[in-house]
């Protein structure tokens, strides 16, 4: 199989579902001759020309109003929101407008968009360029959210959230625009609210999101020399969640560590971690243990943004001590 | 008054009856605040009614509108139906958004209406995005987008009157300027000319007596052709008062406002007024037959709301429908 980059995978669901409906376009800040400062949409303009990818002015709730009012009338906008902390700028027109309109008018209105964005620190962009807000807008019903955690979930589910009928929010992660992986030629969607079991283990469960995925995959490496079982899961989305492929390692390991980006306080691994001890609770040999960023702004300097994310090697650590008993916080 | 602008007396008076429809639904629903039989509050369009009339009678069903907290007009003007509205303020399964909307959020998609919008500002995205789609799509209809004074506070209208102007947009922003921003006036809340923040865009503005509804009519029938040939966006100041306070529970105003002045609009300056006074004068109706107008029209409000009323209530198994859209 051919191996491409998780920003070809994105430009390639774009490109192809917007062959396929004509209703689908693209608009955002420098989407067009740019590509993106990340180069993600290039040759999209050549192809569609500039009525169907619009560069806009630098005016996030704008654009974002104009892709609701298309996607109400019966276009399929995705809007590019260049970095995921702009999300904020986009609030109301997200989470009042777009995530509420199906459901105020009775089901008589609906906005069939996807905002692409991405999380992901570390990139020595400081506090306002490194967020990772994806459990923003998880908490808002009528938004649905999806994580890729590599090219070919990159793919899959952006062509499904285009083909959704209601507003999608993508996170990809800004570091791993280059990695690559290998994805089929031949089309694929990937459905939302179905984990995928990455490694299958009966010690102790990591669930990792997004790019954390790859932290747990490294974790399990590490664990492997010490010969603990490890199963992982990715739940690819957030928002329909797959609760059930969650619920069901949980109770065949009884130990889980759910490891995300996002802010620990209030965030995804909270709602997941609550999940599991509401109802696996008496499958469970050792406290469900969350991993997310520090509950800091992403600092600049390279020395210390390092200490807020996850890390293989932390993750590793406290999936040790579950397994071998011992406590991770003290009581 | 503007000169007669046809010879088409049908039109006149479907202006004149939309008007006191309006103003039939409104003073039913300030009853039923009264009355405590309303959940919530609303927001009384009375007053204000040649706006929606003017510029709705301008559009065709495919037009589409954006609307406001303040949305019953707009709601009755591009062609709503007073029994679902009604079910809709009284949170009942067969109003327009099956009890889940309520008065700000009345959507009613068939007649081109986008939906009421309880944010301020909060539907010109929406409006701007729909005209996108027109000429994406070379669809050949219109958006007006309806918003107050108030309104022009918010950031919002400024990012997307610039896209509409650099792409030629098909859509109209209509600013109902009833000279209070909620409780202040709005020469407290607004610097400059309202129509200086259009024109700073290029975009053509025009202020309109938003009390006359066949001088408004005639503006938005002109801009609307114009808007179809690709002459857009505009942008239309109408000039009005609102005759109750913000919602139909501010009752005591008299710290941001005097009774004369409401009288004083009341009296002088009511659109409906002013409407049957010129299709008197003209002969194009007579006082009874106007009088017949509006009693038959305060009739069928009146079993609208009886018939509301009566409704039932969803069952709960809606609380969670329509969170999100089925995909096939």
């Amino acid at each position: 199989m051919r191996s491409i980059t998780l920003s070809q995978a994105v430009n390639e669901a774009i490109a192809e579902e917007m062959r396929l409906d004509s209703s689908v376009f693209l608009i955002g800040e420098d989407v067009a001759e740019a590509g993106t400062p990340f180069k993600i949409t290039t040759g999209l303009v050549e192809e569609f020309g500039t009525e169907r990818v619009i560069d806009t002015p630098i005016s996030e709730p704008g654009f974002m109003g104009l892709a609701v009012g298309a996607a109400m009338t019966g276009s399929r906008p995705i809007v590019d929101i260049m970095f995921g902390d702009f999300l904020f700028l986009i609030m109301d027109q997200l989470c009042n407008q777009a995530a509420k309109a199906h459901y105020m008018s009775g089901g008589k209105l609906n906005v069939p968009l996807v905002v692409r964005t991405n999380l992901g620190a570390t990139r020595r962009s400081a506090a306002q360029h490194s967020q990772s807000l994806h459990a923003l807008v998880s908490h808002i019903p009528g938004l649905k959210v999806a994580m890729p955690s590599s090219a070919y979930e990159a793919k899959g589910l952006l062509k499904t959230a285009i083909r959704d009928d209601n507003p999608v929010v993508i996170f990809e992660d800004k570091l791993m625009y280059q990695d690559k992986a290998d994805v089929p030629e031949d089309e694929y969607l990937i459905p939302f609210g179905e984990a995928a079991v990455l490694q299958e283990g009966n010690q102790v469960t990591l669930i990792g999101t997004s790019s954390m995925r790859q932290v747990c995959e490294e974790a399990a490496l590490i664990l492997s020399d010490e010969k603990i079982s490890v199963e992982i899961i990715d739940p690819r989305t957030l928002v329909p969640l797959d609760e059930k492929t969650i619920l069901n390692s949980a109770k065949k390991t009884g130990r889980v560590i759910v490891v995300d980006e996002g802010h620990q306080n209030f965030g995804v691994t909270a709602e997941i971690a609550s999940r599991i001890s509401e109802k696996a609770f008496y499958y469970l040999d050792a406290p469900v243990i969350r991993m997310g960023a520090m509950d800091v702004p992403v600092p600049f300097s390279p020395v210390l943004e390092d200490l807020t994310v996850p890390t293989a090697e932390k993750v590793a650590s406290n999936a040790r001590k579950i397994v071998a008993g011992e406590l991770v916080h003290e009581l | 008054m503007a000169k007669k602008i046809n010879t088409n007396s049908e039109s006149y008076l479907k202006m004149y009856s939309q008007m006191v429809k309006i103003r039939s639904f409104e003073d039913q629903a300030n009853q039923l605040y009264l009355d405590a039989k309303m959940p919530g509050l609303t927001h009384m369009y009375s007053g204000e009614e040649a706006v929606a009339v003017g510029i709705c009678e301008a559009l065709t069903v495919k037009d589409k509108i954006t609307s406001t907290h303040r949305g019953h007009g707009h709601c009755v003007a591009k062609g709503a139906e007073l029994k679902q509205m009604f079910c809709e303020l009284l949170g009942k399964e067969e109003g327009y958004c099956r009890g889940k909307g309520g008065s700000m959020h009345i959507a009613d998609q068939s007649n081109g209406n986008l939906g009421a919008n309880a944010i301020v500002g909060g539907s010109m995205g929406i409006a701007t995005g729909s005209a996108l789609r027109a000429k994406l799509n070379g669809d050949s209809d219109v958006t007006v987008c309806f918003f107050g004074d108030g309104a022009t506070a918010q950031g919002l209208l400024y990012e997307v009157m610039n896209m509409a102007a650099l792409w030629n947009l098909p859509v109209i922003y209509a600013c109902e300027n009833n000279g209070y921003s909620e409780y202040t006036a709005t020469d407290e809340i607004a610097a400059g000319d309202i129509l200086d923040r259009a024109r700073a865009f290029g975009i053509e503005a025009h202020k309109v007596d938003g009390q006359d509804v066949l001088a408004i009519n005639k503006l938005a029938t002109d801009l609307v052709a114009r808007a179809r040939k690709g002459e857009g966006p505009f942008f239309i100041e109408l000039i009005t008062y609102r005759y109750h306070g913000h919602h139909v529970g501010d009752i005591n105003r008299t710290y941001y406002r005097s009774k004369e002045e409401e009288e004083d609009w009341k009296k002088n300056k009511d659109p409906i007024k002013i409407l049957g006074d010129w299709l008197v004068s003209e002969k194009i109706a007579s006082d009874d037959e106007l009088q017949i107008i509006r009693d038959d029209i305060a009739a069928e409000a009146h079993v609208a709301v009886q018939y509301a009323l009566e409704a039932s209530y969803p069952n709960s198994n809606e609380v969670d429908m329509h969170v999100y859209m089925e995909t096939n």
